[in-house]
């Protein structure tokens, strides 16, 4: 065993928005090499994780490791000398290419900021190298964004991401806006070129589904906080934490056999703010399983199945609660 | 399990359809000329039924789903027919459609914040669109919106009738959408992407309500959605659509068993499923895009994506057909449907 | 198969580029082509014009004063000192789109900058938006007149008062625009890969804002020549004999009865090309809109 630095250590990491508490104490480490998707709903903080990772938002307190570097108090320019370690796409295909550029121009401006002097021609004859490597054509250089559709708009930013060589890709929703068949596509490819180039991922999504493919862990955040982290095939198989189990339970399955033999675990849909969470278990007031201690008490991280679990149901013995369970007796709507 | 037996019972009881589409066609003049956006689509909804209608972006599904009540813009050219419970709704007047639309036929979009008016309580939102149909008082329109809230599950519904949309979270916003759209208790209600924009913990309620109308009002719905998953769960009969034609319909179980054409099985096997796939195998592709069409030609315009296309599927466009043993109402427009039924779902209870 | 648009990089030449697409949609838009050809007839003539009119401008001709229009020798008829309406006409037109230029150049010059700045840094925004706020509080007429006490009535100073009081409008729109591309993701992007503010607003931000200032400049234009107008009406801009469409309406305000002609053709003109301008403007903003695409 060789002490390689992780690529990504995040300690306590917090993001306040004023009164909003976005991020609120995320401990995540991400070994070199490896995939972890950090799972969330919309206002569970997880794109704003991946916000202070690449420094678009500074911390409010907490430390962002990168590649064995604290880049959390680095000022913008000493942050340059590491942003090749570190790139970014992002979920809307449209919004993230500046339409007045050309795609060859896109794809190469993280060299041209890269300080390096390279020719013209080799800064083409590598802008048509990371296309290929993404499955378009070099005549695609020369297109303005707008005549890609959206999967090829995403494979021009991971062109783009891939270029500068970073250890550390952020994938922030990077399929989200896309069609099932192209979806399918983006993911291979990705997949595909974490195994041969072999960066770390930090994989943001809402949807479990698309990472079962990818990931090697995943992390569940819920209301800026991390509910369970572990191993996937674990968190698939076993997960702990009464949320995640209502996350996979909640996604539907492409079979209507099996989708109506399934328990259905409804959880009620008024969330809470990040302005004034709940006391104790963020999550308690949507739990099926909630009782007085959840109220009082903040869960402590237990460890769980090669992971962690926050809740004060799981044991490191391996109990855990079952939120079917609860749904059986309490299945009535309105 | 009584939603599979449900599906079975009301496929069966086939009646007069409330609302039945014959060779609709609808076009765009854009500024590049003339698109061809829904071509020569029949699709009937018989009464009670939920029917869900599946396709990716520019399938043509929402254009199809808005031309029903004629809420397309003026640039759309419509033909073909749309007839509810026999009356003729395409050419006709804005004042049939304005009766129609709301009262009969009755709309949830996919995004519940905009649909909704900021300034407005929930209360008065419901309670306009009664007083304008229904013609009922004040009073009781509030009274009756206090009732539609509690109906799609919005839990002390006596109180949120005061709330102003900024109040609700989406999932409630949605149901609220909802309860303005059966406050007049339509025959019809087309649901486009009704939860997309939605988390996947609030989609479940969503799709439980419309059951739960389904069951209780007899309501008939159409679900328009790219989503095979909501399908899978809600459905009773699936329409897949594919560059503006009706490529494959069939009973929800039979087409998940056994996709005909070769853009439904495509598409379910792009679509991930957690445990359906080992952890390392790869999703399928569908090579290549949808098609943006000017004259929709005569041959199958899946051709070009298509394993198993050849000289015929390029010549002629197939006619929707039944497919596999006569028994089925399952259809499909394929010259070369796929042979061996796709493995029969597992079991398992996961 | 007839495939109108494949939405792949296989279709149609390589990069068809906005500006292109904006160039067909303006010119299948018949306003846009009937303004334009009058906005570039009246930039021709003005330039020109100290050649191709047929008089000159301060050349009197007492016996033949109040000449109307049709007289043979004078198209559009003499004033009350004699003086040729058409080559006044041409001349002034040439001031007036003089002044409106200058004073548009001096708005962006001064506008866009701080309105960059205002809707990039934080810091700076409360302090522009508050210099915004203390233009637009200022009356624009009184402005004009301190200058002109100042400085003394002349073209340039009547162009720099009118380019001041367009100032805020400029700055809010670009401000406006900035703070929109900002929030995109291909700016964020750029950040993370290590690009300065200064990269990022030349690179990213002021190209995809040109679209707004070329719009916003096509409205400020026929605005300015108005101004100019009132400017000279009042005696505060172009001075006398010198020709300007203000300075003529003034003139002949007193002879409006005997010698309608001499008021109201350059008040057309005046009217014809802020009508041609706002036209023109309008139809440069839908044809950049990116929603103009569909349908």
């Amino acid at each position: 065993m060789t002490p390689q630095p992780n690529a990504l250590e995040l300690e306590d990491l917090v993001m306040h928005f004023g009164p909003v508490r976005a991020v609120d104490g995320i401990t995540l480490t991400i070994p070199k090499g490896r995939v972890t998707a950090l799972v969330g709903e919309s206002g569970s903080g997880k794109s704003t994780v991946g916000r202070c990772v690449v420094r678009l938002e500074k911390p409010t307190a907490g430390v962002v490791r990168i590649a064995g570097t604290d880049v959390t108090q680095l000022t913008r320019r000493q942050l340059r000398q590491h942003r090749n370690d570190v790139s970014i796409v992002f979920q809307d295909p449209a919004g993230s290419l500046d339409p007045r550029m050309l795609v060859g121009e896109i794809v190469a401006e993280p060299l041209r900021l890269s300080g390096k002097r390279i020719t013209r021609r080799d800064r083409e004859a590598r802008v048509a190298e990371e296309l290929g490597r993404v499955g378009l054509r070099a005549e695609v250089a020369r297109r303005y964004p707008h005549e890609l559709s959206g999967g090829q708009r995403q494979r021009v930013s991971i062109a783009r991401a891939l270029i500068s060589e970073p250890k550390l890709l952020i994938a922030d929703e990077p399929t989200s806006a896309l069609d099932v068949s192209v979806q399918a596509s983006v993911l291979n490819l990705l997949a595909d070129l974490q195994r041969d180039i072999g960066f770390a991922c930090l994989f943001i999504t809402h949807d479990l589904s698309a990472v079962e493919y990818l990931a090697d862990d995943i992390a569940v955040m819920y209301l800026g906080q991390l509910v369970e982290q572990g191993p996937r095939e674990r968190i698939f198989t076993r997960p702990a934490h009464p949320y995640t189990q209502a996350l996979l339970a909640a996604a539907p399955v492409a079979d209507p056999v099996r989708q109506r033999q399934r328990q259905p675990v409804l959880l009620g849909d008024d969330l809470p703010s990040a302005l004034d969470p709940p006391s104790g278990c963020r999550f308690r007031t949507r739990c099926p399983l909630a009782f007085d201690r959840c109220a009082a008490e903040v869960p402590a991280q237990v460890a769980f199945g090669g992971g962690l679990a926050a809740c004060h149901l799981v044991q490191p013995d391996g109990t855990r609660p079952d939120v079917r369970a609860a749904a059986d007796s309490s299945e009535v709507l309105s | 399990m009584t939603t599979v037996e449900r599906a079975a019972a009301s496929s069966a009881a086939v009646g007069t359809p409330v609302l039945d589409v014959r060779d609709l066609s609808v076009s765009f003049t854009t500024e590049g000329g003339t698109v061809s956006a829904v071509d020569r689509v029949n699709l009937d909804l018989a009464s009670g039924e939920i029917v869900g209608m599946v396709g990716e972006s520019g399938c043509g599904k929402s254009v199809t789903a808005m031309s029903i009540a004629g809420l397309l813009p003026d640039s759309a050219r419509v033909s073909g027919s749309v007839r509810l419970e026999g009356t003729e709704l395409v050419g006709a007047r804005e004042s049939v459609l304005r009766r129609v639309r709301g009262k009969e036929i009755a709309y949830i979009f996919q995004e519940p914040m905009t649909s909704l008016n900021p300034v407005l309580t929930v209360g008065r939102q419901i309670g306009e669109v009664l007083q304008v149909h229904e013609r009922m008082s004040k009073r009781a329109a509030r009274a009756r919106a206090v009732e539609l809230l509690s109906l799609v599950g919005i839990p002390s519904a006596a109180k949120r009738v005061d709330n102003y949309p900024h109040q609700l979270s989406g999932g409630m916003r949605q149901r609220v959408m909802i309860a303005m759209a059966v406050a007049c208790g339509p025959k019809v209600l087309v649901a486009d992407e009704p939860t997309t924009a939605l988390d996947v913990t609030v989609q479940a309620g969503i799709l439980q309500v419309l059951r739960d109308l389904r069951d209780r009002l007899g309501t008939t719905i159409l679900v328009i959605t790219h989503d095979l998953g909501v399908i899978a769960d809600i459905a009773d009969r699936v329409v897949v659509m594919y560059a503006g034609r009706v490529v494959e319909q069939a009973p929800v179980t039979d087409l998940f068993a056994h996709p005909y054409h070769r853009y439904t099985a495509g598409l379910l096997a792009a679509s991930p499923t957690p445990g359906k796939h080992a952890g390392t195998e790869r999703l399928q592709e569908i090579p290549g895009l949808v098609p943006v069409l000017s004259i929709q030609p005569d041959a199958c315009t899946f051709a070009d994506r298509c394993p198993a296309a050849d000289a015929r599927c390029r010549e002629a466009a197939p006619p929707l057909e039944a497919v596999g043993t006569a028994v089925t109402d399952h259809l499909a427009a394929c010259w070369h449907p796929c042979p061996a039924p796709r493995t029969q779902p597992q079991e398992t209870t996961a | 198969m007839t495939v109108l648009s494949v939405p792949m990089a296989e279709a149609g030449p390589a990069g068809i580029s906005r500006r292109t697409r904006v160039l067909r949609r303006l010119r299948r838009n018949p306003l846009a082509v009937v303004s334009f050809v009058v906005l570039a007839l009246a930039a021709v003539v003005a330039l020109l014009s100290p050649w191709i009119a047929p008089h000159d401008v301060q050349q009197t001709d007492f016996a033949h004063t109040f000449s109307p229009p049709g007289t043979p020798g004078h198209l559009l008829g003499t004033d009350d000192l004699g003086r040729d309406v058409l080559s006044r006409i041409m001349l002034g037109a040439r001031a007036s789109l003089l002044v409106a230029l200058l004073a548009v150049a001096t708005s962006l010059i001064i506008g866009v900058p701080l309105g960059l700045a205002a809707g990039y840094f934080r810091s700076w925004d409360a302090v522009i938006s508050r210099f915004t706020d203390l233009l637009l509080a200022f009356p624009f007429l009184i402005m004009a007149v301190g200058l002109a006490a100042i400085r003394g009535a002349s073209l340039t100073n009547a162009a720099v008062a009118i380019g001041i009081a367009q100032i805020p409008g400029v700055i809010r729109v670009v401000r406006s625009d900035t703070l929109r591309l900002k929030a995109l993701d291909f700016v964020a992007a750029a950040v993370v890969d290590g690009a300065s503010d200064l990269w990022v607003l030349a690179k990213h931000v002021l190209p995809n804002a040109t679209s707004v200032i070329l719009v916003q400049a096509t409205v400020a234009i026929p605005a300015a020549i108005l101004g100019e107008a009132v400017l000279s009406f009042l005696g505060l801009g172009i001075q006398p004999p010198a020709p300007s469409l203000g300075t003529m309406l003034a003139s002949a305000q007193q002879f409006a009865a005997r010698a309608p002609w001499a008021a109201v053709l350059p008040g057309v003109v005046i009217m014809g090309l802020a009508l041609a301008f706002n036209v023109f403007g309008d139809a440069l903003r839908d044809a950049l809109d990116p929603k103009g695409d569909r349908r």
